[in-house]
C-alpha cells in the first residue's frame, strides 16, 4: 500500500522501534542483581573470549535465554492480540479471547492442586524433566483442550461475535473449576499456583528455548503470511468473502495460530496479561494505519521491547527482589495506553 | 427482452434458469421466490424492486453465492456459479453491501487496493498493472481527489462510491449492489445511481442494484426486475412495468395509489371533497400539491368542484361556499383550505 508521506512515517516508526528493541535487549543483559560490565555482554554476544568469566556465565546461561524468551513471548502476545482484534473487529479482544488462558490455568491447577505429587520442587532444583516441565505440559494440555472445544463449536457458528461469547463462556467455566479446586485445596499448594500466576520469563532455559522458539516463530510466520487476508477482513467477513477470501479457513487458521501463540507463552511463562491488548493499539496509534503489512512488523518489535522492559523492571534494578511480571506489564502499560487513547480521542475501532 | 437480436447475442453477464431461492432446514425447503429465469447483458443496468420482505435480499445473496439456491442454476459470465473458485468468483463479481464499513486508519486508496485481492499474489503485493487499475477505479467513481483521505472521515456518499471503486478494482463482469443508497441523502443517491449508469455505458459492465428508491430506479434503470407478492418476477423496461400496472400490483395498498405518469405514489383517501385549481405552471402544481396534502381530490381542467383555487404569479384566491379568501404564501393557502368545512358542493360563485 502506498502514499509517500505516510510511507515515511511508517519507515520512521519501524526504525525507531528497532532501535528501542536493540537498546532494551542490551540493557536487559547488562542490568541485574549481579554486576556485569557492558563489555562482557558484548563479548558474549559476539562470541569473543570474555575478560570477566563469572559475568559471561551469568549472561550466557541466565540472562540471554531469559531475554530471548521475553522477546519471543512479547512478540507472540502482541501478534496474537492483533490477529484476534482484527478477526473479531473488537478492540478488547486479546490472545486469550477464546478462553485458552483459563484452560491453561485449569491444567496447571489440576496438576498443582489435584495431584498428590510433590510439585513443590517445581521451582527448586528441577533440571528440565522435573515439576515445572510437568506444569508446562499441563498448561499446554489445558489450553489445547479449551481451544479444541471452541474451534469445534465455532465451526458451526456463522457470527464471529458468537464465537467470542463462546470463548468467554468456556473461559468462565474453566476459571470456575479452578476456583472449586482452590476451595478444596491445602494452603501450601495454593502458593504454588499463585506463583505460576505471577508470570516469569526466567524459567525458560536454553533447553526449553529449543522447543519454545520454533513454535512461537512458526506462529509468528503464520501471522506474517496472512497479512493479505487480515487486511481484507478489516472490511468485515461479508466483504472479505466477496473479494475472494476463504473466510472460514482464514478464520480457523487465525484463531488457531493466535491461540497457539497465547497458549505456548502462557505455558512457558505463565499468564501475562495486558501486553496482547495494548501493543496492537499503541502500534496503530504510532503508525496511523490499520494496514497489517506494517502493523505486523511493528507489533513484533514493540511487543518484544515492552516484554524486555517489563522484565528489567520486574527485577527492580539495584535490589535483589523480584516483582510479579504479570503485575509489572499492567502497571507500566495501562497508563501508557490510557494516555495514548485519550490523546488520539478516537479509538482504533470507533464506529 | 423478446426483440430479435440483429447479431450474435453476447454471453450474458448473469443468467438464471428456473431458479428457486429461499431457506432450507433439516426438514424442508421453503422457497421465497420460484421459477426465476432472468438475465443481464453486459452494459445493462438492472434495478431489483419489490416491497419489503418479498425476497430481494435472498435473491441477491443467492446470485452472489452467499447462500445456495434451492433449485435451478445461476451462470456468471457463462459458467455455473458453483463451479467457480473463490477467487474466480471475485474476478467476475463485485459486491457492494448496505452495511456501513467501520474501519479506522485506512486511506481511501488502500480500501480500493483491497479490491485487487483476487488478482494479487500470496502477500498481496501490487504490481504496476494493479496500481493502474486502482487509479482507474478511483477515477471512474470520481474519488481520485479522496485517494489519500482517511476512509473513516469522508461522507457516507463518498464512502459508498469508494466501495464501488473497490468492487471495480476486482475487474468484474457483474457488479451487484444490495440497497447501496439506504444510508445516503438524496443528492448522494441520485449521484450514485448516475455513476452506476455511466459505468454500464462506458465499461460494458453489467450492474444489478436492489433498491427501495422506486422513482429513481424507474428513471435510471435499463431493466427492472419487479418482485410481486406471491413470488412472481416481472421483468422489462421501467416503462413496460409501469404501463402494465405491475408496479401498482406490487406496491399499492389501501392507502396509496401509484401514478405512472409521475412515477410516484399518492394518498388514496379523499377526506375533504373535490377541489380544482385554475392556474398554470409551477405555482399551479404547487397549489395542487397543497390541496392533495390537505385531503382534497384535485380535479383536472374545468370540472366542477366544491373548492376553487385561482392562482397567479403572486397570489392565490380560494372560492368556496359562496365566500372568497386570498393570500400570498402556500402556508397561508394550506391554513385557509384546512379551515373550510368538509364536502363543499359545487361553488356557485364561480
Amino acid at each position: 500500500m502506498s502514499g509517500t508521506g505516510h510511507g515515511r512515517r511508517e519507515a520512521a516508526v519501524i526504525a525507531g522501534l528497532s532501535v528501542a528493541l536493540a537498546a532494551a535487549f542490551v540493557l536487559s543483559l547488562v542490568l541485574g542483581s549481579t554486576h556485569v560490565p557492558v563489555a562482557t555482554v558484548f563479548g558474549v554476544l559476539l562470541r569473543s573470549p570474555a575478560a570477566n568469566q563469572t559475568g559471561a556465565i551469568v549472561v550466557e546461561s541466565i540472562r540471554l535465554p531469559r531475554s530471548l524468551t521475553a522477546i519471543l513471548a512479547g512478540a507472540s502476545l502482541g501478534i496474537a492480540g492483533l490477529q484476534m482484534q482484527t478477526l473479531f473487529r473488537n478492540p478488547l479482544a486479546d490472545p486469550f479471547a477464546l478462553g485458552i488462558s483459563s484452560g491453561a490455568s485449569l491444567g496447571v491447577a489440576i496438576v498443582v492442586l489435584g495431584s498428590g505429587m510433590g510439585v513443590a520442587s517445581a521451582f527448586g532444583a528441577s533440571t528440565g524433566l522435573g515439576g515445572d516441565a510437568l506444569l508446562i505440559a499441563a498448561a499446554i494440555a489445558g489450553a489445547l483442550t479449551v481451544l479444541a472445544i471452541v474451534l469445534a463449536v465455532s465451526s458451526r457458528v456463522a457470527n464471529p461475535a458468537t464465537v467470542l461469547v463462546l470463548g468467554l463462556m468456556f473461559g468462565y467455566t474453566a476459571s470456575a473449576v479452578v476456583t472449586v479446586l482452590v476451595g478444596v485445596s491445602a494452603p501450601e499448594r495454593l502458593m504454588e499456583l499463585a506463583r505460576w500466576g505471577f508470570g516469569s520469563f526466567s524459567g525458560v532455559t536454553w533447553q526449553r528455548l529449543s522447543l519454545f522458539a520454533p513454535i512461537t516463530l512458526l506462529g509468528l510466520g503464520l501471522a506474517a503470511a496472512m497479512t493479505k487476508q487480515l487486511n481484507a477482513l478489516l472490511l468485515g467477513e461479508h466483504y472479505a468473502r466477496s473479494m475472494g477470501v476463504a473466510v472460514r479457513r482464514a478464520r480457523a487458521l487465525t484463531m488457531f495460530g493466535a491461540s497457539i501463540l497465547g497458549a505456548v507463552v502462557t505455558a512457558f511463562c505463565g499468564p501475562i496479561a495486558f501486553l496482547g491488548i495494548a501493543v496492537p493499539h499503541v502500534c496503530r496509534g504510532l503508525l496511523g494505519t490499520s494496514n497489517h503489512r506494517v502493523l505486523v512488523p511493528a507489533v513484533v518489535l514493540l511487543g518484544a521491547a515492552v516484554a524486555l522492559v517489563a522484565q528489567i523492571v520486574s527485577l527492580i534494578p539495584g535490589s535483589a527482589g523480584v516483582l510479579p511480571l504479570n503485575a509489572v506489564t499492567s502497571i507500566i502499560g495501562a497508563p501508557v495506553v490510557v494516555a495514548i487513547l485519550l490523546r488520539a480521542r478516537r479509538g482504533a475501532f470507533a464506529a | 427482452m423478446n426483440a430479435t437480436p440483429a447479431q450474435a447475442v453476447p454471453v450474458p453477464a448473469l443468467r438464471t434458469r428456473d431458479l428457486a431461492v429461499g431457506y432450507r432446514s433439516r426438514r424442508e425447503r421453503r422457497a421465497v421466490l420460484e421459477r426465476v429465469s432472468v438475465s443481464v447483458a453486459p452494459g445493462e443496468l438492472v434495478c431489483l424492486l419489490g416491497p419489503n420482505g418479498i425476497g430481494k435480499s435472498t435473491l441477491m445473496r443467492t446470485l452472489g453465492r452467499m447462500q445456495p439456491p434451492l433449485w435451478g442454476t445461476v451462470e456468471l459470465g457463462g459458467r455455473p456459479l458453483e463451479s467457480l473458485s473463490a477467487s474466480d468468483l471475485a474476478r467476475r463479481l463485485g459486491v457492494v453491501l448496505t452495511e456501513r464499513v467501520a474501519v479506522e486508519s485506512l486511506r481511501v486508496r488502500q480500501i480500493v487496493e483491497l479490491g485487487r485481492y483476487p488478482h494479487s499474489g500470496w502477500f498481496g503485493g501490487l504490481d504496476e498493472r494493479d496500481r493502474a487499475v486502482v487509479s482507474w477505479a478511483l477515477d471512474a467513481v470520481g474519488a481520485a481527489h479522496l485517494a489519500d483521505r482517511d476512509f473513516a472521515r469522508i461522507s457516507d456518499g463518498e464512502r459508498q462510491r469508494v466501495m464501488v471503486a473497490r468492487a471495480l478494482a476486482q475487474e468484474p463482469v457483474l457488479l451487484m449492489l444490495d440497497e447501496p443508497t439506504a444510508f445516503l441523502d438524496v443528492p448522494s443517491r441520485v449521484e450514485l445511481m448516475g455513476l452506476l449508469r455511466r459505468l454500464t455505458r462506458e465499461n460494458a459492465l453489467a450492474v444489478v442494484v436492489s433498491t427501495h428508491d422506486l422513482e429513481l430506479a424507474l428513471r435510471t434503470a435499463d431493466v427492472v426486475w419487479l418482485l410481486l407478492p406471491g413470488g412472481e418476477v416481472v421483468t422489462g423496461a421501467p416503462e413496460d412495468v409501469t404501463g402494465s400496472g405491475a408496479i401498482a400490483a406490487a406496491f399499492e395498498g389501501r392507502q396509496i395509489r401509484f401514478h405512472p405518469e409521475e412515477r410516484s405514489f399518492r394518498w388514496l383517501t379523499v377526506e375533504r371533497g373535490q377541489a380544482a385549481v385554475r392556474g398554470h405552471g409551477l405555482r399551479g402544481e404547487m397549489a395542487r400539491a397543497v390541496l392533495e396534502r390537505e385531503g382534497y381530490g384535485v380535479v383536472r381542467g374545468d370540472a366542477p368542484a366544491g373548492v376553487i383555487v385561482r392562482i397567479d404569479d403572486e397570489r392565490w384566491t380560494v372560492s368556496a361556499g359562496g365566500t372568497q379568501a386570498s393570500g400570498d404564501t402556500f402556508r397561508a393557502l394550506a391554513a385557509c383550505v384546512r379551515a373550510l368545512p368538509k364536502d363543499l358542493q359545487e361553488d356557485t360563485a364561480s
